[in-house]
């Protein structure tokens, strides 16, 4: 019996195209315009201004706070001004734009690819690497990883979550990084179990990917303390709150954090990119990047440059499909389609999924059936089709009451709404009004 | 039988006149003092209920108002002065005129102005759209033509032109409760004054972009050249992030701004057609403008 959340949850199609494309090194762009603000927190102040040389690797925007994160040149070449550019979501916002002139790293980044096993950094030197390299959560939530390995006093952490389920279907960014960058990863790991010091770490992997499972499986018998789980393929295995009960049977409290229980998770990007930073000395300033689709002519797996535009990936996956109705930035779950093919990748950028006009088409709506699919589907143990009419008629303190703040935005409730109702829209524009209620009152 | 029906008549009787005995006490002993004038202000407000004055519902408002010692913080724009200065006579305290105020829709940036790019298919709500992405425009700041505004007015004074697929205020409708003010997520409408004749000059866009992105995105949009801001005698415009703006309470009326904007973003509504010599005498500094003949954008928002 595979372990896995005991509630909720969907089995959407797999679509998994790009699983056997090995990653590929994109060629370098043009131009690249590299956001500011790519993580959860303050934005980034930028330290360089119009005609400066850069080089691969140096930082170019500073963190300007405790929960905020370094930014680094992911190209060398010139600044060609600090502007604001549409991001994904199709507001402008400030970037700043280099032109790339050849590929020049920065002397202190070890280019070399031999593994580098000795953790020579102590705990604190780790997280104060990992902070200086701009490392953030590379699942999609961006949240500076220093800031989760700074465990606040009183707190006692006991075991670290390495989160290699990619639930998602379609992508396969961390799939990919579990077969041919195992060995860094789990050193990745180590290094977080030193920083965190822990001596347990359980990496959770969805069934979907037996090839990955066996591969770490295999490896792990020369790294003490790292476990790997299987898991059973069930939508949304990845989230956090998911992935510690199915693993170690601990339930997060309502409105608590991972730490509460003991737990610290992060993904086998953010693991991956703690090896290079601590080990090769290499901010965080390429990623992997899955561009996919079904009628994508070459679905591949790309190792990008920070601030690329969407247009080069897709291009180089064989053009965009004559018939494509929308672009999605991330999976087929939780992403949102793009409006401009310019939009710059960023750190959380795990995906460009290109969806046929059929495909990408929203069900009629029509109205709800009380049939209560999308309550046994909820995760975490809300009533969907209620607090979707509590935000419609903006009763804020039933929604709260109704825990819409304990919502992880799957959307597994609308996935499933026979009705297709816009479930999440509505429960998402709810949760937003009542964070803002919440946040008054605190002050 | 009769003795039956007479036994149950008198018991009954007798049970109801004890518990009449017993509820006058308790009516008594619990009886709350209420200020009779809440109940005459609640009559004479409008009993609309729109929360405009800030309070829920007129009661509540008739309540503050009985309370407070100085009228002039409260305000009620459905009834209007009329109805202010009967809730002081009651009270028998004064209370100041407020100039009425009316919804204006700072936005002109139809189809035939503002090209769609993308189309949106999700939730037919304003609020969504606008927390999910920038809309189906270039303009990240313009109407996104949902209609939030429109399912919030409690009194018709909001429709969406199918035609332009912006709302239009209905002035006479309008109360000024600025429901539509909070329900729009990118603070498109404002209340301004309602002037003589519900004459109003205003610029009717909000995007902050450069001149060039914001012209390129729409055709009316407000490039943030300042010719007006020159123009004005009366420094009523400010320019603010490449965006001007008509303080409503300085504007003289005067209409020169208007003839001066290079993109039609100022709109001047509900006055006579622009002649030589023909001006009324309600801006008397005034020269008569220059024959500068522009059509009134009279149609369009109205």
């Amino acid at each position: 019996m595979l372990k896995t959340f005991p509630k909720g949850g969907v089995h959407p199609a797999e679509g998994k195209y790009s699983a056997n494309s090995a990653i590929e090194v994109l060629p370098l762009p043009k131009q690249v315009s590299i956001p500011i603000s790519q993580h959860i927190g303050a934005p980034s102040k930028p330290i360089v201004a119009k005609g400066d040389k850069v080089k691969v690797g140096d930082k170019i925007a500073e963190s300007t706070g405790f929960v905020s994160a370094n930014i680094h040149s992911s190209v060398s070449g010139t600044v060609v001004k600090v502007d604001n550019v549409l991001d994904s979501a199709g507001y402008k916002r400030p970037c700043v734009i280099i032109d790339v002139e050849g590929d020049e790293w920065n002397e202190s980044i070890d280019k070399s690819t031999d593994l580098k096993k000795e953790i020579s950094l102590s705990d604190k030197e780790i997280i104060n690497k990992i902070n200086e390299s701009g490392i953030v959560g590379l699942g999609g939530a961006t949240f500076p990883s220093h800031v989760k390995l700074s465990v606040p006093d009183g707190k006692k952490i006991d075991v670290l979550i390495i989160n290699g389920v990619e639930c998602e279907p379609y992508l396969t960014s961390d799939h990919r990084l579990m077969l041919e960058k195992a060995e860094e990863m789990l050193i990745g790991i180590q290094i977080l179990m030193k920083a965190l010091s822990v001596n347990l770490a359980l990496i959770g992997i969805e069934n979907n990917k037996p090839d990955a499972i066996s591969h770490l499986q295999n490896l792990v018998k020369d790294y003490p303390g790292i476990e790997v789980h299987a898991l059973k393929v069930q939508y949304p295995q990845g989230g956090e709150k998911q992935l510690i009960k199915a693993l170690i049977n601990r339930e997060v409290p309502s409105g608590g954090l991972p730490l509460d229980v003991g737990a610290v998770v992060h993904n086998v990007g953010t693991a991956y990119a703690v090896y290079e930073a601590v080990q090769k000395n290499k901010p965080l300033f390429e990623r992997v990047v899955t561009v996919t689709g079904k009628s994508v002519h070459k679905p591949s797996n790309f190792m990008v440059r920070i601030g690329t535009p969407v247009a080069d990936l897709i291009d180089t996956a064989g053009g965009l499909p004559e018939d494509t109705g929308k672009v999605i930035n991330g999976g087929p779950m939780m992403g949102k389609s793009i409006n401009s093919l310019d939009v710059p990748i960023v750190k959380g950028a795990s995906g460009i999924l290109i969806m046929p006009t059929e495909m990408a088409k929203r069900k009629t709506e029509s109205t709800c059936i009380r049939c209560a699919k999308c309550v046994s589907v909820c995760p975490q143990g809300l009533e969907p089709y209620l607090l979707n009419r509590l935000a419609q008629l903006e009763k804020n303190d039933k929604l709260e009451n109704g825990g819409v703040m304990d919502c992880i935005e799957c959307g597994s409730c609308a996935y499933t709404c026979p009705a297709g109702l816009p479930l999440l829209d509505y429960i998402r524009l709810g949760k937003s009004r009542v964070s803002q209620i919440i946040r008054s009152r605190k002050q | 039988m009769s003795a039956t029906i007479l036994f149950t008549i008198i018991s009954l009787s007798a049970i109801g006149a004890i518990a009449a005995i017993i509820l006058y006490f308790v009516a008594q002993k619990f009886k709350v003092y209420e200020d009779p004038r809440i109940d005459q202000v609640e009559e004479i407000l409008p009993a609309a209920n729109c929360g405009g004055c800030g309070y829920p519902g007129c009661r509540g408002f008739a309540e503050a108002l009985v309370k407070a010692d100085d009228l002039s913080p409260f305000y009620c724009p459905v009834g209007g002065n009329e109805t202010m200065a009967q809730a002081a006579d009651i009270l028998g305290k004064a209370v100041e005129e407020k100039d009425p105020q009316v919804a204006v829709i700072r936005c002109s940036g139809s189809p035939a102005h503002r090209e769609r790019i993308n189309s949106y298919d999700g939730a037919s709500s304003c609020a969504i759209s606008s927390s999910l992405y920038s809309g189906e425009t270039g303009c990240q700041y313009g109407c996104l033509g949902l209609g939030d505004c429109v399912d919030v007015c409690d009194f018709d004074a909001i429709y969406m032109d199918q035609e332009t697929g912006l709302p239009v205020v209905i002035d006479d409708k309008c109360t000024a409760c600025g429901a539509c003010v909070k329900a729009c997520p990118n603070i498109i409408i404002e209340l301004r004054k309602k002037n003589k004749k519900d004459r109003k000059i205003f610029v009717s866009c909000i995007n902050q972009d450069k001149g060039g992105v914001a012209k390129k995105a729409c055709s009316v949009a407000c490039i943030g050249c300042s010719k007006c801001f020159k123009v004005c005698p009366y420094d009523a415009i400010t320019m603010d992030n490449f965006l001007a703006y008509i303080d409503p309470n300085k504007c003289k009326l005067c209409r020169k701004c208007v003839a001066e904007c290079p993109t039609n973003a100022i709109l001047e509504i509900n006055f006579p057609p622009k002649k030589v010599k023909e001006e009324k005498a309600d801006t008397p500094k005034e020269e008569a403008p220059k024959a500068e003949t522009k059509e009134t954008n009279e149609n369009e928002t109205k």
